[in-house]
This record gives structure tokens, C-alpha cells and sequence, in this order.
């Protein structure tokens, strides 16, 4: 990787933290924090992204930061009142902006069709016409901007040309504020010694008698002879710096021309930039000398250069992705090799002080240490995901003609890196919902006696090894009869199903599902909360919803921290040690025979607490022969599965939990229904993990079913009661 | 000897971009990331030459003109103002402040080591 492309790869870096700030600032502003200092960071945050992207030529970036600049700036200056309205323009501005680094980014410039639109808002926000921008399009570009002093190109221009000379005269007597802005006129007539032949005479002429010398007054001129092959704009040029500082008198003569051209003293315009020749002061010269600006030679560094990469001044590290996963591997088979030592040692039945098995127990301890420490490389807090979120809500309530405003909490919480960058498409679907199905239109949230702004609460917190993601809105509630109407009418439930109100929400994460009655600009993309669902638990965690009518409906997303490790419990079925992962499971029971029921055929409820649940036998739903037919079910594991609700696992027994590395199946071997992955066990045993979700869908009956068959053994055991 | 450069700048992105130009061209180059920090770092080592940004947090590039120029170390030190703006009201404020000179961005490598070698006396 080229120094150039690293840097490069630093820009991207860095504007995505400017557009976190502005984002942030954009926010503050809007909620009436109006400080100078809040207004500034939001321009520098603008005005580094513009910096930034004009050193890669990224001018479709450059044009639109530039105009979004100038807004800020009025209002850094309060030139422009902040309103709602310009608030509005500022934040799609900083929307359009992510847009276009991203373009810059990935090499595309998909965004860049709407920055019109964009610019005749902020344009329209300067109320007159916008200051025309300092340099027009193409100086963007490097060429016209240099300060072209290439000396040895010059050099080499001479020779090339002997005959095109020019003869200056220059005479030159600096003022005490040429010295005190660090100027050294030594090195002034050195640079022009550099043009060409030159002969400096001191003008002696102010000196004045020893007796009134003033150190700090300048009293030293002179007047120096040039020939040179540079034009006079290159001499104009080394003096372009001490302009104002000095006094100043250039004459050129061309030998074949045999002209002079005067360029007033003291006040000497220097053409810096096709814009600035323009300038009224400069015709006089435009005729003598057409101002030929050297070639710019492309300077950039070949490949080889040694690289001065340093690492930036902020303390960070930045790794390799593949590393920290090789790590991470490498951590999961030593966490492997340590229970497989723990349990050779316990194997030896010690006493619990003998050395080897204290020692073993530190290795224990060091080895869950590293393990945390290195999953701690790959959390990252869910606040960049989060605030991303915000403008899915200002797109959402756009297109829809609500208002909604985003409140967050929790965005400190860390998540595994692959976790957060999985949860945005799942996460944007669910907000947008909540905006698009949740929240009433501002005339009927007033008509309900609401706050016509929606809100949107969107939160992480940890809790016991999963992180919990909410995400609530205020608005009318589920509207039950119309999904049942709905289900119903897609033959999802049965018509005569009576279902519970946990049960109709849970309809919502069928495949297939839509409450929209029209299709909104939102909807119409096919995608609907089963995909959400699915998202979710490719991710081992979990959807679930409950809503309020008229107060508002919230989803929680459950999530594991990692993807690396799973606190498992271990069973048996049909012989072989098997995972659960302890996330799904509620409780495990002994059931009573009284507890057991059988429907139909096959199947078979567990009656708990007055419900009915669907018992499912593991071993059958993977294939295995059960020798001895359907014996009574010794142990239960009761579940939470995100389509058919609450579900009784039957297992063979139940030996202990543990943390458990996960070893992907896809990868070496295959997708196996019902099963989500391997692990290692301490004895060198693999053992599968179930998807409990899987087991559960592949066997059992539709719940309303299952409900219909429930009433029934109910009528019955209250008939024998 | 080697010419030593202080950059100033609160994008890293162009701080790393001065840095590398600078060290390329053979300069050594330190850099501060506001103009607190840049005016503590002149103080502390003081450089051949300062080049700063303008619009900063803390304390802005007129401000580190000023806190050289009126300081005691090495006040007559070179100082080029990184700008962004070409607008020549701007660049007078520059030398108003003190400012030696200016590097309008986008930069042109060559050209900014050239500025760099112009008012330090630096030979390529």
C-alpha cells in the first residue's frame, strides 16, 4: 500500500469522524444549543472534509462542501438566523454530504445527480445570490492554484532556450514588517539568483549617520539586475509574499521586443491565479508579456519512495481485520486446550491445593482474561450505527409527511464489530417502520392529544452476556383485528383461531406479511419483518415486540456480544452430547405424567401452569432412530422460538453449562438444519449446537392449531376434574 | 543541516499529507494538531519554519502568528498560513497577522516544498 493511498484511506477515516461531529453539533444546534462554539465545529467539521477532499481532487465533494461552507459561515457569522427551516436544510445538507463521501469513496458518483437540489436549498438559505466561489471549477486541480518555483525545471528551460531572455531591473527596499513577518531578503535575491544572472547593488542612499542608527528601522534598498528566461510573472512571484511589505519597482525589457514595461512601485499586484488576472491592475502588463506559466510537472512520489508513513498522533493501532480474527481463532483453541487440561486434571481426582490443580485454575483465569481482552478488539460502541439512524428517520418522515425526531440512549454499549455492521440493514428496516406503520400523521397525533412530533427511542444496553437493542415509538399501537383481518385473509391462521394478543403481534414476523394497506414510498421493497427476523437470528440473537394501543409499539433485539464464544448448555440426545445455547432456553422441566399430553398421531403438548406448549423431540427432528420407541420424555427444555412461540425441547438429559467456542459448520463442512454450528469439547469431543428456532419450525404444527388441539384436551381434563 | 518544519493542522489528513511532502523532500517535520499544542511544541523545539492552518479549535492560525511573533524563541521564524481560501482579502489578513506566506489548498507537493525552501533558504 502507497503512502498516498494510506493516507487516502485516512481521509475517508477521518470525514466519517467530521460527519459523526457534524451530525452531532447538527443536533445540538437543533435542540437550541445556538454557542459559537457548537456552530464552529459543525463548519471546521465541513471545512475539513472540504480540505481534505480537495488534496485527492475529489471535486464533486469539494463544490458541495464549498456551498454548504458558505452557509455555515453566515450563520457562524450571524449573518443567518437559525430556524427550523434552515436547521432542515443543514441537516439534509450533512445527509447529502455523507452521500458524496461515500461516492468519493467507493469511486462512484451515484449521489451527485441531487446536489443540485441540494445546493438551490442552501442557496435559496443565502437569500441573495451566492458569492460566486473563489476559483472556478477547474482550480480545483493543482495546476492552477501552484506557486510554480520549480528552479531546477527553470534551469533546465534555459538551456533548452538560450536566446528567450528577459531583462528586470528590481528595485527593492523593504519595510521593518518584511523583517518582522519573517522574510530575510537575502534569501529574496537568492531566490532570483535562481531565475538567472543577477547583479545586486546595495542602495546605501538611507543610511543615515551612525549617530541616528535605528536597529529596528530598515534602512537598506537595492537594486538588483536580472536576466533571466523566466517571465515576469515568475519574478513577480518571489515577490509575491512581501507584497505590502516593501517597496517594490519591477521593469522588464525583452531584447527583441525592445519594450519596457513599468509595474507601479510599492503596490505591485501579483497574479497568484487566473482568478486575481483578471484584476483591473493588471492589463498594463498582459500586453508585453502573455503570461506563460511554467508546466506543473506531476510531482507525486513514484511507489518506491521510502514511505514516511508515521502513525498519526492519536493513540490507536490500526490492524489488519484478518489478524485479529487469526487471534481470535488461536484464543478460541487455547480456551479449547485449557478445558481439555482441566478435565485430564480433574480426571486424576487430586486434592483440590495440589499444585498442578491451582495452576490449572489459573490458566483458567488467564486464558477467559485474554480471551475477553481480545474480544474486546473487536467490540465497537453502536453509536456511529445509531446516529446513522437519524437521518433514516428524517428520510422516513419526509417521504411519509410526518415529523419524527430520534432519541438515543445506551449508543455507548459495545458490540463485535461484525455485529454492528450486520445489525444496520435490520435496524434501518425497524426504524423506518416505526415511522412509516407506528406514527400517526401530525394532525392525528393532535387529535390524540400527542406532541405532533413523533418520537422514536432507540436504545442498547447490556444485560447478562446479550445486549438488548430497543427501538420504541409513540405512536398508535398495533392494530390487532386489521393483522388478524390481514393473516387471516392470507390464510396464515385459520379463520376460527383465536389467538392471544402476543400471539396476532407475533404474526407480523411471518414471511409474507405487510400491514401497509397501501404501499408507501417506505414499503414496496419486499421486505418485511420475517426478514428482519431472520437478520436477527443469523446473528444468534432475537426479535420480539409488544405494543400498547394508542402509546406505541417496541421491538427488542437480542443480541450476543460475540460471535465467537456461546455459554451453552450441554445435553444429550440419542446418545451424542449436544449445545443449546443458554439465550433460548427458559427453564428445563421434569414433567409429570399428568403434565403430559398427546394429540393426534404424533404430537404432543406439555401442560405448564395452565398452557399448552408444543413438545418437540430433538432427535427425531435431526434424524436420529429413537431404539425404543416414544418413551415418556424425561427432561424438557423450554424455549422461546421467534415464530411458534414457547416450545418444549425433549432431550435426554442435561449435564452442565459452559462457555463454548463456536466453530462455523458452513465453512468445513456444510449447512445442516437444525444445527448452527460445532464446538470442541474438553475431552476432544465434537459436539453440534442446536437452533432450537430450526428444530422447533421443522416439527411443529402451526400454533393456532396447536391452540385449537390445547382447548380441547382442556375441555377434557376439566370434563375428568 | 536539516530543516526542521512544524505543521499545525487539525485534520489528520493533511497533517500526515504536510508530513509526508515535508519528509520527502528531506525536512524533518513535526506536528501539532491545534494551535495550543502547535504554539507549545514551537516553544519546546523550536522550527526552522511553521506551517498552520487557519481555522482550528482552540486557538486558530492567527492566533499562533500572533503567540510567535510575540513571543520571546525564535520570533522572526518563517510562517506559511494553510488556506483554503485564494481570496486576496484573505491572504492579506494573513500578512497583516505576520504571516511570512501561504500555501493555498489543494497543495501542489512541489510547490509547497518549493515555499518552504523560498523562505528558509533551504537548497533543493
Amino acid at each position: 500500500m502507497s503512502a498516498q493511498t494510506s493516507i487516502r484511506d485516512m481521509f475517508f477515516e477521518e470525514s466519517e469522524e467530521l460527519l459523526e461531529a457534524l451530525g452531532e453539533g447538527l443536533a445540538l444546534m437543533l435542540g437550541g444549543d445556538h454557542n459559537d462554539e457548537t456552530v464552529n465545529a459543525v463548519f471546521r467539521a465541513v471545512h475539513s472534509i472540504k480540505g481534505g477532499a480537495g488534496a485527492f481532487k475529489l471535486s464533486a465533494l469539494v463544490a458541495f462542501a464549498h456551498r454548504f461552507e458558505t452557509v455555515l459561515d453566515e450563520v457562524r457569522g450571524h449573518r443567518l438566523a437559525i430556524d427550523t427551516d434552515l436547521m432542515h436544510t443543514l441537516q439534509r445538507s450533512a445527509d447529502h454530504l455523507t452521500d458524496l463521501v461515500e461516492d468519493a469513496r467507493t469511486g462512484t458518483d451515484a449521489s451527485n445527480a441531487q446536489t443540485p437540489e441540494f445546493l438551490a436549498a442552501l442557496d435559496a438559505r443565502l437569500g441573495a445570490p451566492p458569492p460566486p466561489e473563489p476559483e472556478a471549477e477547474e482550480e480545483f486541480s493543482f495546476a492552477a492554484l501552484t506557486l510554480d518555483l520549480d528552479l531546477t525545471d527553470l534551469g533546465r528551460e534555459a538551456v533548452e532556450e538560450p536566446m528567450a531572455g528577459h531583462q528586470f531591473t528590481i528595485r527593492f527596499r523593504p519595510h521593518a514588517t518584511l523583517y518582522s513577518n519573517g522574510h530575510d531578503p537575502a534569501l529574496l535575491i537568492a531566490t532570483l539568483a535562481d531565475l538567472g544572472e543577477i547583479e545586486a547593488l546595495p542602495d546605501l542612499s538611507r543610511l543615515p549617520d551612525l549617530a541616528d542608527f535605528d536597529p529596528a528601522k530598515p534602512s537598506l534598498g537595492w537594486e538588483i539586475r536580472l536576466a533571466s528566461e523566466a517571465d515576469l510573472a515568475a519574478v513577480q512571484e518571489v515577490f509575491e509574499f512581501v507584497d505590502g511589505l516593501c517597496e517594490l519597482d519591477i521593469r522588464v525589457r525583452k531584447p527583441r521586443a525592445v519594450e519596457e514595461a513599468a509595474v507601479s512601485a510599492a503596490v505591485m499586484p501579483v497574479p497568484t491565479g487566473p482568478g486575481d488576472q483578471t484584476d483591473s491592475d493588471t492589463p498594463a502588463v498582459a500586453p508585453v508579456l502573455p503570461t506563460v506559466r511554467p508546466a506543473v510537472r506531476d510531482d507525486a512520489p513514484a511507489e518506491g519512495t521510502p514511505a514516511a508513513e508515521k502513525s498519526g498522533p492519536k493513540p490507536t493501532l490500526r490492524v489488519d481485520l484478518d489478524r485479529v480474527d487469526r487471534l481470535i481463532n488461536a484464543v478460541g483453541e487455547l480456551i479449547i486446550n485449557q478445558s481439555m487440561i482441566a478435565q485430564r486434571v480433574q480426571e486424576l481426582r487430586l486434592a483440590t491445593d495440589a499444585d498442578v490443580v491451582t495452576h490449572v485454575e489459573d490458566y483458567r483465569l488467564l486464558a477467559r482474561d485474554i480471551q475477553e481482552a481480545v474480544m474486546a478488539i473487536r467490540a465497537q460502541p453502536v453509536k456511529p450505527l445509531f446516529q446513522r439512524m437519524s437521518r433514516i428517520v428524517r428520510e422516513a418522515a419526509d417521504s411519509t409527511g410526518k415529523s419524527a425526531r430520534l432519541v438515543t440512549h445506551g449508543e455507548g454499549a459495545e458490540v463485535d464489530k461484525t455485529l454492528v455492521e450486520r445489525l444496520a440493514d435490520p435496524l434501518t428496516h425497524m426504524i423506518r417502520n416505526a415511522v412509516d406503520h407506528g406514527l400517526e400523521m401530525p394532525e392525528g397525533r393532535l387529535a390524540a392529544g400527542k406532541d405532533p412530533v413523533g418520537t422514536i427511542h432507540l436504545s442498547a444496553a447490556h444485560r447478562s452476556g446479550a445486549v438488548i437493542i430497543t427501538i420504541r415509538d409513540d405512536g398508535t399501537g398495533l392494530n390487532r383485528p386489521k393483522i388478524l383481518e390481514i393473516a387471516r385473509k392470507k390464510n396464515l391462521v385459520s379463520a376460527e383461531a383465536e389467538l392471544t394478543d402476543t400471539e396476532i403481534d407475533a404474526l407480523l414476523f411471518l414471511p409474507g406479511f405487510s400491514t401497509a394497506s397501501t404501499v408507501s414510498n417506505l414499503s414496496g421493497r419486499g421486505v418485511g419483518l420475517d426478514v428482519v427476523r431472520n437478520a436477527v437470528a443469523a446473528l444468534g440473537g432475537r426479535v420480539s415486540i409488544t405494543s400498547t394501543p394508542g402509546q406505541g409499539t417496541e421491538f427488542t433485539i437480542s443480541l450476543p456480544l460475540t460471535l465467537a464464544v456461546l455459554d451453552g448448555m450441554l445435553v444429550s440426545v440419542a446418545g451424542q452430547i449436544m449445545v443449546v445455547p443458554i439465550t433460548a432456553v427458559h427453564e428445563t422441566i421434569r414433567p409429570s405424567k399428568e403434565e403430559l399430553h398427546v394429540v393426534g398421531a404424533n404430537d404432543r403438548l406439555l401442560s405448564i401452569r395452565g398452557k399448552f406448549i408444543p413438545m418437540v423431540d430433538v432427535a427425531e427432528g435431526l434424524g436420529f432412530q429413537r431404539a425404543e420407541g416414544h418413551s415418556e420424555p424425561q427432561t424438557l427444555l423450554l424455549v422461546e422460538t421467534e415464530q411458534k412461540g414457547q416450545c418444549a425441547l425433549i432431550v435426554d438429559r442435561v449435564f452442565d453449562q459452559r462457555q463454548v467456542v463456536i466453530k462455523g459448520l458452513d465453512t468445513n463442512y456444510g449447512a445442516v438444519p437444525g444445527v448452527s454450528a460445532a464446538t470442541v469439547l474438553g475431552d476432544g469431543r465434537i459436539a453440534l449446537i442446536l437452533d432450537p428456532d430450526a428444530i422447533a419450525n421443522n416439527r411443529v404444527l402451526p400454533g393456532p392449531d396447536f391452540r385449537s388441539a390445547a382447548k380441547h384436551i382442556e375441555g377434557k381434563s376439566r370434563a375428568v376434574a | 543541516m536539516m530543516i526542521k518544519v512544524l505543521a499545525i493542522d487539525d485534520s489528520r489528513t493533511i497533517r500526515s499529507l504536510v508530513q509526508k511532502v515535508m519528509e520527502d523532500a528531506g525536512f524533518l517535520c513535526a506536528l501539532a494538531d491545534d494551535g495550543v499544542q502547535g504554539v507549545q511544541r514551537f516553544q519546546q523545539d523550536p522550527p526552522d519554519v511553521v506551517i498552520t492552518d487557519i481555522n482550528m479549535p482552540n486557538m486558530d492560525g492567527y492566533g499562533v502568528i500572533s503567540a510567535i511573533r510575540g513571543g520571546a524563541v525564535n520570533r522572526n521564524v518563517p510562517i506559511l498560513v494553510l488556506t483554503t481560501e485564494s481570496a486576496p482579502h484573505l491572504k492579506a489578513k494573513a500578512r497583516d497577522a505576520g504571516a511570512t506566506g501561504w500555501i493555498v489548498k489543494p497543495f501542489d507537493d512541489a510547490a509547497i516544498v518549493s515555499v518552504v525552501r523560498r523562505v528558509t533558504g533551504a537548497r533543493a
